[in-house]
């Protein structure tokens, strides 16, 4: 099996990841033993490996509920750097290409390879198992997998939206949820991805141009999938361990209100900022305070924040808040600045409308 | 698979424990080679002399260069090693958490290149 593993992190970057990654390792690791056994000499090792590959898919069938599960653990090893663990992953199951994969992260693209070529590297040589861990290792490797979930989501999310990252990062959600029952966390990401995927035919015009919240079409919003979200928020609650996504699906929750509640969006930002520090939650949490006390409270947030200089929707956000204060020319310089570092076409679209209104 | 799990400590804070609880780790550690050898996972397993007794060696242009040391500088120091036979990382890594110096000292664990090539 972790030869076929093996084999699997070699080829699927470049050939693409087969439709059931699952049942193709299980035929990898049944052909890789029938090579081994013909290169065994005594005929009671070529026996026992063969009874052995022989029953390989019956353990698959019987003991493993998901495949992709496994893999994704086995990716997400704790002796695996956490950013190798992310992009791990995502280069296996996200479909995407490394230059994609680079943008979500916000790092350079060689970084990005070199990394990926470690991991799978150290998974082969250091025998990271191929397997969802056993009940007392379960917990400690659950965080890394959340994060790959989300990050899964996020690349889907776009634009330019990929509907089936997002159904991909849903589905291991609820999976994951299925299994584990019992951790708040995985409740809250279930939640969270299901209310922003409730958003998602109402953020991206037919033209393919981005829609603030404020300016989205309701109606478009998948009613029933912002229900199951709030349903998979209730689950969580009981456990009484809030986190990260539990903090984030309130959030989404607040903004598919009919009525938001600024001041009560901006104090779940100041948690999220308490038990997840980053700069992005930062900038979140001035537009709250800006919607909340006007967009000069907001622009004192913004403006105190550092390490967001490369990320495009800081300039944007300081951009949209100089404008509505009446700074034209500053808020032009910021919209230019965001031009030169949005990801995608859609959000250029979006800021040169902008730019041009000003 | 076998692996090598390295165990680093500080060797001053070892060699100023008490003598009691020196012989409660000694006693601990007789324990863990029990366990492994009765589970047939131990293949090697020893303390080390301080590392104020080792020798470098060094073959440069045909001649061999011994000198005192190496004297790290960091404050831990290898003190011993297992090599143990194990499923997986996984499971190695739950046999080097129970090696007692793991407690104040480091593990690292190392898997060993099977030149053998089969592997089964």
């Amino acid at each position: 099996m972790q030869d076929a593993f093996a084999i699997a992190l070699q080829r699927w970057p470049r050939d693409g990841g087969p439709a059931n990654p699952g049942a193709w390792i299980v035929a990898t690791a049944r052909n890789r033993a029938i090579d081994r056994i013909r290169r065994e000499q005594t005929l009671a090792r070529k026996t026992e490996l063969l009874a052995r590959a022989e029953h390989l898919p019956d353990d698959e069938d019987t003991t493993i509920p998901d495949e992709r599960l496994e893999l994704i653990f086995a990716c997400c090893h704790p002796a695996l750097a956490p950013e190798a663990q992310v992009a791990l992953t995502l280069s296996l199951f996200g479909g995407l290409t490394t230059p994609e994969i680079a943008r979500a992260f916000l790092i350079p693209e060689p970084t990005l390879a070199q990394r990926l070529v470690r991991a799978k590297r150290k998974i082969r040589d250091a025998g990271i198992p191929l397997r969802v861990p056993p009940e007392h290792l379960l917990p400690e490797r659950m965080r890394s997998v959340l994060a790959v979930i989300y990050l899964v989501f996020n690349a889907g999310y776009g634009p330019p939206v990929r509907t089936e990252l997002c159904a991909e990062a849903i589905r291991l959600a609820l999976l994951l949820a299925t299994l584990m029952p019992d951790e708040a966390e995985v409740h809250g990401l279930h939640a969270l991805l299901l209310l922003q995927d409730a958003r998602r035919d109402a953020r991206v015009t037919r033209g393919g141009e981005l829609v603030l919240l404020d300016d989205q079409d309701r109606a478009l919003w998948d009613a029933a999938e912002i229900e199951q979200g709030r349903a998979a928020l209730q689950r969580a609650l009981p456990l009484r361990r809030p986190g990260p996504y539990q903090l984030q699906a309130a959030i989404a929750a607040a903004h598919s209100e009919s009525e938001r509640d600024w001041l009560r969006i901006a104090l779940l930002y100041r948690r999220l900022g308490e038990l997840a520090p980053s700069p992005v939650v930062e900038l979140n949490r001035a537009v709250a305070v800006a919607m909340a006390d006007g967009p000069q409270a907001g622009l004192a947030l913004v403006d105190a924040i550092r390490g967001l200089d490369e990320y495009h929707l800081f300039h944007a956000s300081r951009a949209d808040l100089l404008r509505r204060l009446g700074r034209t020319d500053e808020s032009s310089v910021a919209y230019e600045r965001a031009l030169v570092l949005a990801p995608s076409e859609v959000e250029r679209a979006f800021l040169r409308g902008r730019l041009a209104a000003n | 698979m076998q692996y090598m799990l390295l165990i680093y400590a500080d060797e001053n804070a070892w060699e100023s424990l008490p003598e009691d609880e020196r012989q409660a780790m000694y006693a601990e550690y007789g324990k863990l080679n029990g366990v492994l050898r009765r589970q047939g996972k131990l293949v090697a397993g020893d303390e080390l002399q301080p590392v104020a007794t080792a020798t470098t060696v060094r073959v440069r242009k045909g001649e061999t260069v011994v000198s005192d040391g190496p004297f790290a500088e960091t404050k831990e120091a290898l003190g011993g090693y297992y090599l143990v036979d194990a499923e997986s990382l996984d499971e190695a890594i739950e046999w080097a958490a129970r090696i007692p110096t793991a407690r104040e000292g480091t593990i690292e664990i190392r898997p060993v290149v099977d030149h053998a090539g089969a592997g089964a």
